[in-house]
């Protein structure tokens, strides 16, 4: 009974989570609460995966309303992988988040925290799997409107403002998103994907469907972070409170990216986005700049949440280079990449929640010598940062990898050293933090300081050892991605 | 072969890859301990150095070790395989890593190091990453290994955690890095989208798939992105990395690290571009220019060099580019000098090493212009040396003479006199910068001692003891190369043995006309 279900609880059990956190009001019963769900939800994604892996394509019809009419839940591979790493990432940073809350936010205001949390993550998974172009919207606004609001719980006033700013660059996106959206339903009657998807391919309004791709390209390329739309993301991230930076960076982009390669493969289709309109000039533009750019500033961050902010939209730049590459296996690395990007920003992020809990700060020159007295924390911020610059064994190479193939593929060997030397100034931002944290001495102050608590640690742990082993045995990761590369690719041909 | 021989041998590489990493992990829960914490090195070194010599014998006999892959993702696996080359190497690395652990013990204790449970761990991970590379059976496995041993020499290089050592670090890190990112990584994927495959295999993997145009891009690719062969003007990290302790130094220049690039670009002209196929293609040519210019450049700039140290790295900067150089002289006999070039400059730079860490340990001596007299207070140290020096000019009855000769017999037989010249051009450079020392410290006498400094005898006996054997090696290796020689000559025969079954009548005739090809480029 529950087995067929599965879809929507993925959604409702988080959001009825977020509710109860907010009726409880007291911050260690909404941890509590919180822990459960997301863990509950983590061990759903892991059904429905196992569940489209042996029957295919799930319909799921919401309130038994049969699509086109009723909203329309439909998982494949690329979207049951997407859930799993939201929920899987949000169920592992809930042990975490306790410690780190507690000391970061007011503690009359930890229930609000969790709820926005968990209504986060409902949003997410919402926006995953929702085969409505309108219910996305909706979800779009849920995630956003709860991520604002845990942005502006962070430690300092500047985090108002960033909250501020993302809310306005977030409504813009979200407006551009419906105007697209509602081009497409004057254009077929419809909003559910596979039906519009098969009223364009005969519609004779191919200027309104062409104008709908620019909007949408547009709107979820500010969800995206894509350069130069990126502007909010530094700010937001390092202001907001540790636990909502990591999952933030470790979810929130990963799912617009999704939306993205979904409205592009199977709603408009390969002909409609990479023939008749440049999104692959486009694309491949911004997404070059991104690596390039994007990076070059990450070298010159004093502050390291930002320094991986600014990471963050270079790595957004490797995902939507993969949409461009317009193949399968660019497609592949695209997807590969939302779920190791995943990983690695999250151990990244976890051990920089680690350091702001011990030290108050997440400033390089107040991390000085930092890796002898916590050596676990920055052991982990280490690899993660090889996964960053894409060293073998990690989950880095793996995406970096099929990038690089698919380059080669197309012929075009230029990108292919693009990609590459754009990873390398990876070594020069992830060095800067080592050599603060290796090669000066622990000050008196510093030498006081060791590693977080077990909570915060394990999770962090988990994670790390997660880059390595996904770097060693892509089979599960690379293995799904490229059999939903394909399917995207098949769905529409 | 019997079945159960073959699964023992499979066994035992298995073993030598888990004993290194092992130790790895055994070493800090001795920090507290040093002498538990040393025996466990010298106990996996001596444990990996059996096995090593084990499997020696099993593949002398014929017997093709190797362990069932580890697949990454399709077309990307994990898999060890050892052809004669990588036994050679590592045979040599395990052998050295006993002598290293011996020095490294006395030299870390002598100097009163700090952080030396992080050293020994590191250590131990720069061994396990040699023997992935001696041992990976695909380009892949062999680029993992690689980069593994990059980062886990990091650590070690910048070991003494000051601005000089964060700036040689930098460079060391960065060079590293950046070429093997830059130029390997793409030019192995290119192999795998031209060649459909990454495995080594005897006689090449790109014969009769690419252009002659293109196969002189890869080779680029290849040979400049193995930074560790330090060809320049990609070399620059070799001489920064000299602000490490000489153990590491040791490690970097003869146990582990520009070995594994030389030996890199041996594999990767033998196994994936096929000896033959690139002596045909003829847009190989350059590298002998490229590796001859770095033999005569590097050997000129080691003799402005007073840091002793800076001197050995230049020369180690000159002598790698022997081994690139008997490589591209495309000729098997020279091949074969290539393999025992790499074996003889091992053993000989690491008495050279070990001795100038053992001056610096007795008298803190680092430069050539203050060594007088030095050979008469520290007459083991600085007779080894002699040797070491000797290896390096290539006078009988050392090593060193045993490389060149190959290498000269390839080039005069296949009558490339561009690097006949080099190879006596530069031993002319390397007695010059070589013998001034031996000199300067026997028969120089030293100053008068400075008040208030004790007279200095020779270094602790561990240091002694190391350098001493190593110096012995460096002769004995001239007296009884049959074992490097036999597995030289084993690859060497195996890529023909391997292409005749394929195409039956092509390699009599494509080793005519390229011996041809040769003389009219030449000449």
């Amino acid at each position: 009974m529950i087995a067929q279900h599965v879809p929507i609880l993925a959604v409702m059990v988080p959001m009825f989570g977020a509710l109860l956190a907010t009726l409880v009001r007291r911050g260690d019963v909404a941890w509590a609460i919180g822990l459960a769900t997301t863990l509950a939800t983590a061990a759903l994604a892991v059904l429905l995966l196992q569940r489209v892996l042996i029957e295919g394509v799930v319909s799921y019809a919401i309130g038994g309303w049969a699509p086109p009419v009723g909203i329309e839940y439909r998982v494949d591979l690329a979207n049951a992988l997407v859930v799993l790493i939201v929920s899987a990432i949000s169920a592992l940073i809930m042990p975490y988040a306790r410690t780190s809350v507690n000391a970061e936010i007011a503690s009359d205001q930890h229930a609000w925290f969790y709820t926005m949390y968990l209504l986060c993550m409902s949003g997410l998974n919402g926006i995953a799997l929702t085969g409505d172009a309108f219910n996305a919207f909706v979800f779009l606004e849920i995630s956003s409107l709860s991520t604002y609001v845990m942005i502006a719980l962070g430690q300092s006033r500047r985090s108002l403002l960033s909250a501020y700013q993302y809310l306005i660059m977030g409504t813009i996106g979200a407006t551009f998103y419906v105007i697209g959206a509602g081009l497409l339903f004057t254009v077929t009657g419809s909003l559910n994907f596979v039906d519009v998807a098969e009223r364009i391919a005969t519609s004779p309004y191919d200027r309104a469907v062409l104008t709908s791709i620019a909007f949408i390209t547009v709107g979820i390329g500010l969800k995206v972070a894509l350069f130069p739309l990126h502007v909010w993301l530094p700010n937001a991230y390092a202001k907001a409170p540790s636990v909502a930076t990591a999952l933030l960076a470790a979810t929130a982009t990963k799912v617009a990216v999704y939306l993205l390669v979904r409205l592009y493969f199977s709603v408009y289709g390969i002909e409609m986005v990479f023939v008749r309109q440049p999104v692959v000039e486009v694309l491949l533009v911004l997404s070059v700049a991104a690596m390039f750019f994007a990076s070059f500033v990450a070298v010159f961050e004093i502050n390291t949440k930002r320094l991986l902010a600014y990471s963050s939209v270079a790595q957004v730049g490797y995902m939507t280079l993969g949409i461009s590459l317009a193949s399968v296996t660019g497609l592949t690395g695209t997807l590969v990449h939302l779920a190791n990007h995943a990983m690695m920003k999250g151990a990244a992020f976890l051990a920089l929640g680690a350091v702001a809990y011990r030290i108050g700060s997440v400033n390089i020159d107040r991390m000085q010598g930092i890796g002898r007295v916590m050596p676990i924390t920055m052991g982990c911020f280490v690899v993660a940062g090889l996964s960053l610059i894409g060293v073998p064994g990690t989950v880095g190479f793996v995406s970096k990898y099929y990038l690089v193939l698919g380059a080669f593929e197309k012929g075009w060997w230029w990108l292919a050293f693009l990609i590459v030397a754009s990873s390398l100034i990876a070594v020069f931002y992830v060095g800067r933090v080592v050599e603060a944290a290796w090669f000066a001495k622990p000050d008196v102050e510093m030498a006081q300081v060791k590693d977080p608590p077990l909570s915060m640690l394990v999770p962090m742990i988990v994670l790390t050892a997660a880059c390595v082993f996904f770097g060693l045995d892509a089979s599960l990761t690379a293995g799904i991605a490229g059999q939903a590369a394909a399917a995207l690719f098949g769905g529409v041909q | 072969m019997t079945g159960g021989l073959l699964a023992n041998s499979d066994t035992l590489l298995g073993l030598a890859l888990a004993v290194p990493a092992i130790a790895s992990l055994l070493i800090p829960l001795f920090g507290r301990q040093p002498n538990l914490r040393e025996t466990v090195t010298l106990v996996s070194a001596a444990i990996l150095f059996a096995l090593v010599v084990m499997l020696t014998g099993q593949v002398l006999a014929g017997d093709i070790p190797g362990l069932p892959p580890m697949q990454i993702l399709a077309g990307l696996e994990i898999r060890f395989e050892i052809e004669p080359l990588g036994m050679l190497f590592a045979l040599v690395a395990s052998t050295l890593w006993i002598l290293n652990s011996i020095y490294s013990i006395g030299y870390m204790r002598g100097n009163d190091e700090p952080r030396q449970t992080p050293f020994y761990v590191c250590f131990a991970v720069a061994i396990f990453a040699t023997m992935g590379v001696a041992f990976s059976a695909n380009l892949f496995t062999l680029f993992l290994f690689y980069e593994l041993l990059t980062i886990s020499t990091y650590p070690l290089v910048t070991h003494k955690a000051n601005d000089e050592a964060k700036a040689s670090g930098r460079i060391y890190l960065v060079l590293l890095l950046a070429t093997s990112m830059l130029l390997l990584l793409p030019a192995i994927i290119w192999t795998g989208v031209i060649a459909g495959t990454l495995d080594f295999a005897p006689g090449g993997i790109l014969a009769g798939k690419v252009t002659p145009a293109l196969m002189g891009v890869l080779l680029f690719l290849y040979i400049y992105g193995i930074g560790k062969a330090a060809l320049i003007p990609v070399h620059f990290w070799l001489p920064a990395a000299m602000v490490a302790p000489t153990p590491v130094s040791a490690l970097l220049h003869a146990v582990a690290v520009v070995k594994a690039g030389v030996f890199t670009v041996v594999k990767v002209v033998v196994y994936v571009f096929g000896v033959d196929t690139l002596a045909s293609a003829g847009t190989g040519d350059w590298l002998a220019w490229a590796a001859g210019a770095t033999v005569i450049i590097a050997s000129i700039v080691a003799l402005r060099q007073d840091n002793l140290k800076k001197r050995l790295a230049f020369s180690t900067v000159s002598q790698l580019s022997y081994v690139v150089l008997a490589t591209a002289i495309l000729t098997p006999i020279s091949v074969i000098g290539a393999a025992m070039h790499i074996a003889a400059h091992a053993v000989s730079k690491i008495t050279l090493f070990f001795a100038a860490g053992s001056v610096y340990t007795a008298a803190h001596i680092t430069e050539v212009s203050r060594m007088a007299g030095v050979g008469r207070r520290m007459p083991w140290t600085m007779g080894a040396f002699a040797i070491g020096a000797l290896s390096m000019i290539g006078v009988p009855p050392t090593a060193g003479f045993l490389g060149k000769w190959f290498m000269l017999s390839g080039a005069m037989e296949s009558q490339q006199w561009m690097p006949v010249m080099v190879i006596i051009a530069s031993t002319v450079l390397n007695a010059a910068y070589f013998l001034p020392i031996v000199y300067v410290a026997f028969f120089k006498a030293p100053p008068e001692p400075e008040p208030g400094h004790e007279a200095h005898g020779e270094a602790p006996w561990p240091i002694v003891l190391a350098l001493t054997i190593t110096a012995i090696g460096t002769i004995m290796l001239f007296f009884f190369p049959q074992v490097p020689l036999a597995l030289a000559e084993m690859m060497m025969a195996s890529g023909i043995d391997q292409a005749i079954p394929v195409e039956p009548a092509v390699p009599a005739e494509t080793i005519v006309p390229a011996e041809q090809q040769g003389e009219g480029s030449t000449q």
